[in-house]
């Protein structure tokens, strides 16, 4: 499918105008001029849309930046039967996701200038979100020997990871942060000691030896941020932390950012909305990686969003067939779909009262944005048109056969949740629309 | 009884040495340069004296540089080349001193691959002592040769802006220049991928870059350093073309450098690796056939003043 032409002048009017880069929740309009935002603020049109410009009506609803979903496994080269550029590009736009960063967990993997650019190509030819890769860390995701990350980075990776392994070798570490700093890269860490998690299929503790399943501790991840933390100490090196699921993780990550230390973190939508008793009954789509933890962890995860000591929430997008879910819950691959709830779930902090709706988008928009020195994210004058129109308040049930994705293992299957995408716009074009 | 002009017994480092010292070694070696370029190279001046290379690492052009140099003043030269065992080196270091003062020697090169053993050996051995290179330490007589050829050529050290480029981490080349280059008054920087610089490094007097092009701007000596195949298996560095393409001197990145600066290199150099072909072979910039010459000239004069040090009759 070719992109189609790019759209001339249009006028959102009546929209709720969310923008958290500047702190902006007023109503007003929004002008695209083909690709980008031509202008935006409450007293725009107010006389009346000029003749010759396309108008749409946003009924009130809520005008954002499109999100930036900052951890996405793509599945595509090696994995198509699970997900693919084009599914899940349509599952991005139809969460109202404008930019997916891409894990290189790929096969073969992102490790190569000819992988990065594949990626970029075939994103950019199917012309739903924006796809940008992270290239890998270490040659293979081997965690042996550095990958290529200057010429990496002049392809377009845009940050450096082993992906769903954790670089465990403290001394490829201690080198991968120093010779990432070299670029001004960012290296982002699956937080997890690998020897500790190794055979492990869901949280330590109580309800894993009642379950008869084998535990990974919450200090396999308070393990690897402390470590990590000391060698971000030493070398300087700018670090992101993925996923973090404890409450010892956002305890380490609080405090390496009171000592001034070049790190942020992530978390993703189970981390907050769920715990380990999702995983009751043996149900492998909340089989996840970091697993599912305590509920004292899920608080204390909540506390490090309204505290601000985490800046970012991805969906963690892992998308697995029917085939490598349906197992013995050891046997079962880790992992969950999140494109299509990333806003959903996210705006549970909102209506539960835990962040203000700008807070809250701010973790899904110029959070990344700004970890990961994207331009996109905010509502600017001269940026590109990536937009999301959505109805927060709009009721619905996730019923994940409806999905876009090819795979459909969310791990919050039937949850009544609260916030709908109306329109996604990518460049100045609607990708996706939904009639209600 | 001493020489007033380099008052120690032993060249271990450059570090500890004073601007004085240092130049009278390069004022003397300046002489020797033009004794080398006679007909007669020989002088009797070390006649009767017994110099021994000892080392214990491979080298071809330090070694036939001190045996030129240890000739060209007339001394008897042997070499000694040996492996250090990775077993009990300090006992065997100690017993290897205990032969060499039997043998009653006056000069003693050595070259070895631990830092510090130099030092080690100069403290049980009767003989002035050279440090040939230890490790990843000192190379006392390289910064010197390096001074020499930059002095020559730009007729002072002071005030002068030298980029020391690669790895420097394991480069006691490198050490070596810091050291002299700061003690004389030039600044200093280093340019590498950050993988490749020791821990404090900036804590040496010297400014640090890690983008090349940057680094590069202004400067009057562009000197490279050797990188060593093992380093390139993608623990320090990924890839020799990704170094290559970020940190190898070629023309495009020296153009950021002074339009008189010059190219150095200590050599055996890995064209394509630190450095192109076409710059290194460039008469007018690259100097590094010249710092072979300097070299022999260099440890003349270093021969010369620590052989004034040791007593003409043997103390009884």
């Amino acid at each position: 499918m070719s992109k189609p032409a790019p759209a001339g002048l249009v006028a959102y009017v009546n929209a709720r105008l969310l923008d958290p880069a500047s702190g902006l929740d007023r109503p007003g309009a929004l002008l695209t001029n083909g690709e980008t935002i031509a202008d935006v603020g409450p007293g725009l049109f107010q006389g009346g849309v000029p003749a010759g410009i396309e108008v749409v009506d946003c009924g009130g609803h809520c005008l954002a930046p499109g999100l930036i979903d900052m951890r996405v496994q793509l599945r595509e080269p090696g994995e198509e039967h699970k997900e693919t550029l084009r599914s899940a590009g349509e599952a991005a736009v139809a969460g109202g996701v404008t930019a997916m960063v891409c894990l290189p967990n790929t096969d073969p993997v992102i490790d190569e200038v000819a992988t990065v650019e594949f990626v970029a190509r075939r994103a950019r030819k199917i012309g739903l979100a924006k796809v940008y890769p992270y290239a890998a860390a270490t040659k293979g995701l081997e965690g042996k020997e550095l990958a290529e990350m200057g010429f990496l980075m002049e392809a377009g990776a845009l940050a450096f990871t082993d992906g769903v392994k954790a670089i465990g070798d403290s001394q490829t570490m201690r080198r991968a942060l120093s010779y990432a700093a070299t670029f001004g890269a960012l290296i982002v860490q699956h937080p997890e000691d690998p020897s500790l998690a190794s055979g492990g299929a869901m949280n330590a503790g109580e309800l894993a030896t009642r379950m008869g399943l084998s535990g990974i501790p919450a200090a396999a991840e308070a393990i690897m941020l402390e470590r990590d933390m000391r060698l971000v100490a030493m070398t300087g090196g700018r670090y992101h932390a993925a996923h973090v699921s404890t409450a010892d993780g956002v305890a380490i990550i609080r405090k390496a950012k009171a000592a001034g230390l070049p790190v942020t973190c992530d978390t993703a939508p189970p981390y907050f909305a769920l715990n380990e008793l999702a995983v009751k009954d043996y149900r492998t789509f909340a089989k996840l990686s970091p697993p599912l933890r305590s509920e004292d962890d899920r608080r204390a995860v909540v506390e490090g969003l309204k505290d601000g000591t985490i800046d970012a929430i991805a969906s963690d997008h892992a998308p697995q067939d029917a085939d490598s879910k349906r197992q013995p819950f050891a046997q079962a691959e880790f992992g969950g779909v999140g494109l299509e709830t990333l806003l959903p779930i996210t705006l549970e902090l909102v209506h539960d009262g835990h962040l203000g709706l700008l807070d809250a988008l701010r973790r899904v928009t110029s959070g990344p944005a700004d970890i990961l020195g994207l331009a996109g994210g905010r509502l600017k004058v001269g940026a590109a048109a990536d937009l999301v129109l959505f109805d927060p308040a709009r009721g619905w049930k996730i019923e994940p056969d409806r999905f876009r994705s090819k795979s459909k293992n969310s791990p919050f299957d039937a949850r009544p949740v609260q916030g709908l995408v109306l329109r996604t716009i990518v460049d100045g074009r609607t990708v996706f629309r939904r009639d209600v | 009884m001493t020489d007033q002009r380099f008052p120690h017994r032993h060249l271990l480092g450059i570090q500890g040495l004073g601007p004085q010292e240092i130049t009278a070694i390069l004022d003397l070696a300046d002489g020797y340069v033009d004794q080398n370029r006679s007909v007669d190279k020989r002088k009797n001046l070390l006649r009767g004296r017994t110099l021994v290379n000892l080392f214990f690492e491979n080298s071809t052009r330090t070694r036939t540089s001190f045996e030129l140099a240890g000739k060209r003043l007339g001394a008897d030269v042997i070499n000694m080349q040996t492996q250090a065992s990775s077993v009990a080196k300090g006992e065997t270091l100690i017993d290897t001193a205990m032969t060499l003062n039997a043998m009653h020697l006056d000069a003693l090169v050595v070259r070895h691959p631990d830092s510090g053993a130099v030092k080690l050996l100069s403290e049980k051995v009767n003989c002035a002592v050279i440090n040939g290179g230890d490790g990843s330490h000192e190379h006392p007589t390289q910064a010197l040769l390096d001074a020499l050829t930059i002095r020559r050529h730009k007729g002072r050290l002071a005030g002068l802006t030298v980029a020391i480029c690669g790895d420097v981490v394991h480069s006691r080349v490198a050490r070596s220049n810091i050291y002299l280059l700061n003690t004389m008054g030039a600044q200093v920087r280093l340019i590498g991928p950050k993988t490749l610089m020791p821990a404090a490094v900036d804590r040496m007097g010297v400014d640090v870059y890690h983008d090349m092009r940057k680094g590069l701007d202004g400067v009057d000596v562009v000197m490279m350093l050797r990188i060593q195949n093992e380093r390139m298996k993608g623990n320090f560095i990924p890839s020799i073309r990704e170094y290559f393409h970020f940190f190898g001197l070629d023309r495009e990145k020296l153009a950021m450098a002074k339009p008189d600066a010059v190219i150095m290199h200590p050599g055996p150099m890995n064209r394509g690796v630190e450095i192109d072909s076409d710059v290194a072979d460039d008469v007018e910039r690259s100097l590094i056939r010249e710092q072979v010459e300097m070299g022999v000239a260099v440890r003349m004069a270093c021969l010369d003043l620590l052989t004034r040090n040791i007593p003409n009759q043997v103390a009884v």
